[in-house]
């Protein structure tokens, strides 16, 4: 059973493939039913295969498919364990939603077909990714799911705005994806081999620390640019040019949580190098703050969703800075959940007040829509972190994690709760604005609710938000207990015991409750002015794309130009223009001759023969 | 010793006969030193014992070629004196140096082994025409007989060509 | 005593001088001399050496040099007659419409 591991790509796959060629002719709805089956009986497969690994009968297995480059010794293979088989569940489970969503979201859409193609072809390289037992083939999904996120996002590319996001999104990814080749490359230089098991096995004794912080390093910087941490998250706001369901499913609750996950996978890599962990937990926690800061700012709602993605991925990163591998994943899980479903609901409003996207124009919205108000009232809560919502159960043990870890990464607690406060104000204005207080859209525009095929994926996913925390409570289900076979040989972080515990996780609920509060107080009655300084400044990101755009891609454009007219123009088109013409001038030298007059060739004969003469003479030893 | 003086004199004829005909100006002039020179080694044949190699030399070159000559120069080329300034760069230096050099290579190379030891009057070749006519006629038939078919197509050409005038563009109406 | 050697120095110088004829003089005539000069020299050194080796085919290779000349002087003659008769002059210089 466990060969068929790889019909969970090849199926979507398959869908890709058949709707991009034929998704116009198989038309509205059926290219979305299709897509959406086919990533549907994935689920069914993978829960299927998960079973065992729940039960402990099953152990971790790797599926060789074929050999690629045997030079290298690289195979295509496929690995099984319980690391995968969650993310596994996380992408093809939330990625069934979506589809249901999307099919009725993108309805009336054009190219209907052709979007579905592209969700099943980043379905496929997403379990690529998650499935590889190599290197390689990990960045092989890791690269397909970048094309595939650049195809969605500038899904609607007549709008010029989402195809420079597009194609900021992919250069940007770039750089991150330079730090994991040349990653790869070191690593296949110190272990002669690409396959997980091999290099982990391996690497505790053979690996020096120097070597171990250069590859974790590099590796690092592919999960910055892929994870959207600073400094390469300026893309992941930009990206919210997509439609509603690819900012959902890619930019919030799957393709953006690779590099966790492959952090996760590599822990063992990470263990051997404190010095990258430290950077790791910093880069996190700054992370976190800084977007949250940025997000309180926003007029666009999914801006402001954009901006609390990078910072809630910066609370995984942090976990997984200070070794708290788990728990980085459960928050995953959790963070897939409710922001999912927070994407999947502001799409229902936007869609609800027809394509308005500014909050300042919205508002009432509660009466409404209210199927939509009451999922992301929970989703809301969840993200907050208020028991006992699966989001309280995971942040509070990333923070609990962060405080046991040292004395430095005490100070990084501070900040995560200084930015978990900060998250609960900017949701409760996100939701006072847009669902609270009186109407404020234009008028002529209908608001209405949401139809079924919209809402029932909307409280499915607050179903699941609200009770995911029993995976990790201390109580019941653990998930670490699960995950522990993929961990082997990893120490992690463990959360502090007895009476700490239950004291930061007071403190992370009231810091809740105050950044409720605290929203409520400013926008529930008349609300306040936001203009000017910083509100401008937070609306524009702080003008940091101003300053990438003046040093880095400008240097870069005017490299490019003296590339293309100095270097190619000048120096290698004179160089062969140049041999040209020396041919030719030698070649008019040598004509001169021919000249036409036969005495001359006579002349040249009778001087050649004498030449001819002596030679034969003197090598036959004439003198 | 007399074969010696006249050697000597008639080498001399030979030479001067050769220079007239390469600087001299007139046609006319330089064919009459080829027949000097000609009329010079038919007397080193007859000094050699080759005498019917001679008679063909006298008659034939001496006689029919330098008259053919001499009846083309009339009709072409007499007329106009060359004047001496060469157009050709290089060619003066050229050609003396190849006529130089090629003496002298050959004049080095040839006296390390020059044909020596037997004089030119040797027993047995006193009848020279018989022996000749033995070798034409005998060993070397084919090619005499070849000789034949050259001058058969010598003269076909020769006719074919006084017939050939270039057509005019005049005279195709 | 006259050896052969001494006729064929004499050949030689002789085959010189035809040969500077050849590539000096301008007059299409005189250069068709010059030639018939080196092969007259060519004769004299076959002679010579068919006298030094005791064999007559020195003097039969002289007579079909002989008669092969007088058929090329023939053939020659016509061609330069036919190339200078629609010219004034025998210089062959002028012939140079093949140049580059």
């Amino acid at each position: 059973m466990i060969d068929y591991l790889w019909v969970l790509i090849v199926l979507p796959v398959l869908g890709a493939a058949t709707l991009i060629v034929f998704g116009k002719r198989i038309g509205e709805p059926w290219s979305g039913w299709l897509a959406s089956a086919l990533v549907g009986t994935a689920f069914l497969i993978a829960a299927g295969l998960t079973v065992p690994l729940v039960t402990g009968d099953g152990h971790p297995e790797t599926v060789e498919l074929f050999s690629w480059i045997a030079v290298l010794g690289l195979d295509v293979s496929l690995l099984w364990d319980p690391l995968a088989a969650l993310m596994t569940l996380i992408v093809t489970g939330v990625g069934f939603l979506i589809h249901v969503y999307a099919v009725g979201y993108m309805h009336g859409d054009e190219r209907f077909g052709r979007f579905f193609g592209y969700m099943n072809l980043f379905i496929a390289s997403m379990l690529t990714l998650v499935l590889a037992s190599n290197f390689v083939v990990m960045f092989v999904g890791w690269e397909l799911v970048g094309l595939s996120s650049y195809l969605l996002i500038s899904f609607w590319f007549v709008r010029p705005a989402a195809a420079a996001a597009g194609k900021k999104a992919f250069i940007v990814n770039r750089i991150g994806d330079w730090g994991f080749l040349v990653a790869l490359l070191l690593i296949f230089a110190a272990f002669g081999t690409f396959e997980f098991a091999a290099v982990f096995a391996e690497a505790p004794t053979g690996l020096t620390t120097g070597m171990a912080t250069a590859i974790t390093l590099l590796l690092f910087l592919g999960a910055v640019g892929k994870s959207a941490q600073i400094p390469l998250y300026v893309w992941l706001p930009d990206a919210m040019e997509g439609p509603t369901p690819v900012s959902a499913l890619i930019h919030a609750a799957t393709m953006v949580t690779a590099g966790i996950y492959m952090i996760a996978r590599t822990a063992v890599l990470f263990e051997l190098a404190p010095a990258t962990l430290t950077v790791v937990a910093t880069v996190g926690a700054a992370t976190a703050l800084f977007a949250a800061t940025l997000a309180m700012g926003q007029r666009d709602i999914k801006r402001v969703l954009a901006y609390s993605t990078i910072s809630q991925l910066g609370y995984m990163v942090m976990a997984a800075g200070v070794t708290a591998f788990t728990a980085g994943m459960f928050h995953l899980m959790t963070h897939a959940f409710f922001k999912a479903l927070l994407f999947l609901g502001a799409g229902a409003v936007i869609h609800a007040v027809a394509g308005e996207q500014d909050m300042w124009r919205m508002g009432g919205l509660r009466k409404v829509m209210p199927i939509t108000f009451w999922t992301m009232v929970v989703a809301w809560l969840a993200i907050a972190g208020v028991v006992p919502l699966s989001g309280f159960w995971s942040k509070d043990e990333i923070l609990a994690a962060a405080f046991a870890h040292g004395t430095y990464f005490v100070f990084l607690w501070a900040i995560g709760v200084v930015a978990a406060l900060l998250t609960a104000f900017y949701m409760t204005r996100l939701m006072i604005l847009t669902f609270g207080g009186e109407e404020r859209w234009p008028d002529g525009v209908e608001a209405s609710g949401a139809p079924p095929i919209l809402t029932v994926p909307l409280v499915i996913l607050a179903v699941l938000s609200a009770t995911a925390g029993i995976f990790n409570t201390p109580f019941r289900l653990s998930l670490e207990h699960f995950l522990e076979p993929s961990f082997e040989g990893v120490t992690q972080q463990q959360p502090p015991e007895g009476a700490i515990v239950v004291a930061l996780a007071a403190v992370a609920l009231v810091v809740a409750l105050i950044g409720i509060f605290w929203g409520w107080a400013r926008y529930a009655r008349k609300l306040p002015v936001e203009e000017g300084g910083f509100w401008e400044a937070a609306v524009d990101g702080y003008r940091i794309d101003d300053r990438y755009g003046r040093l880095v891609v400008a240097p870069g454009r005017a490299m490019a130009t003296w590339a293309a007219e100095i270097l190619d123009g000048r120096i290698i088109d004179g160089f062969v223009n140049g041999v040209g013409a020396g041919v030719k001038s030698f070649g008019d030298s040598l004509s001169g001759t021919q000249s036409g007059w036969v005495r001359w060739y006579g002349a040249v004969m009778a001087a050649g023969a004498l030449g001819l003469l002596l030679w034969l003479l003197l090598s036959g030893g004439l003198f | 010793m007399i074969e010696v003086v006249v050697f000597l004199i008639f080498a001399g004829v030979a030479i001067a006969g050769a220079l007239v005909m390469v600087m001299g100006r007139n046609p006319v002039h330089s064919a009459v030193g080829l027949l000097t020179t000609m009329f010079s080694i038919a007397v080193f044949y007859v000094l050699q014992n080759a005498h019917f190699v001679a008679a063909v030399q006298v008659v034939i070159y001496a006689g029919a070629v330098m008259t053919l000559f001499l009846f083309v120069i009339m009709m072409i080329g007499v007329d106009k004196t060359e004047d001496t300034t060469e157009q050709i760069p290089w060619q003066r230096p050229i050609a003396i140096v190849v006529s130089v050099g090629l003496a002298a290579v050959i004049l080095i190379a040839g006296s390390r082994a020059w044909i020596t030891g037997r004089s030119i009057f040797v027993d047995g070749i006193n009848e020279t025409i018989e022996v000749v006519a033995d070798a034409l006629f005998g060993t070397w038939t084919l090619a005499f007989l070849s000789t034949v078919f050259l001058l058969t197509i010598a003269a076909v050409g020769t006719i074919a060509m006084a017939q050939y005038s270039p057509r005019r563009p005049e005279e195709e109406s | 005593m006259v050896t052969p050697g001494w006729y064929m120095a004499l050949a030689a110088v002789l085959f010189s001088i035809g040969g500077a004829g050849v590539l000096v003089r301008r007059n299409a005539l005189v250069m068709f001399m010059s030639i018939e000069l080196m092969l007259n020299s060519v004769n004299l050194t076959f002679v010579a050496a068919g006298t030094g080796l005791g064999l007559i085919e020195g003097q039969t290779a002289a007579l079909f040099v002989i008669v092969v000349a007088a058929a090329e002087v023939t053939i020659g003659l016509a061609i330069l007659v036919a190339v200078f008769r629609g010219r004034a002059t025998a210089n062959v210089d002028e012939l140079s419409s093949l140049g580059g």
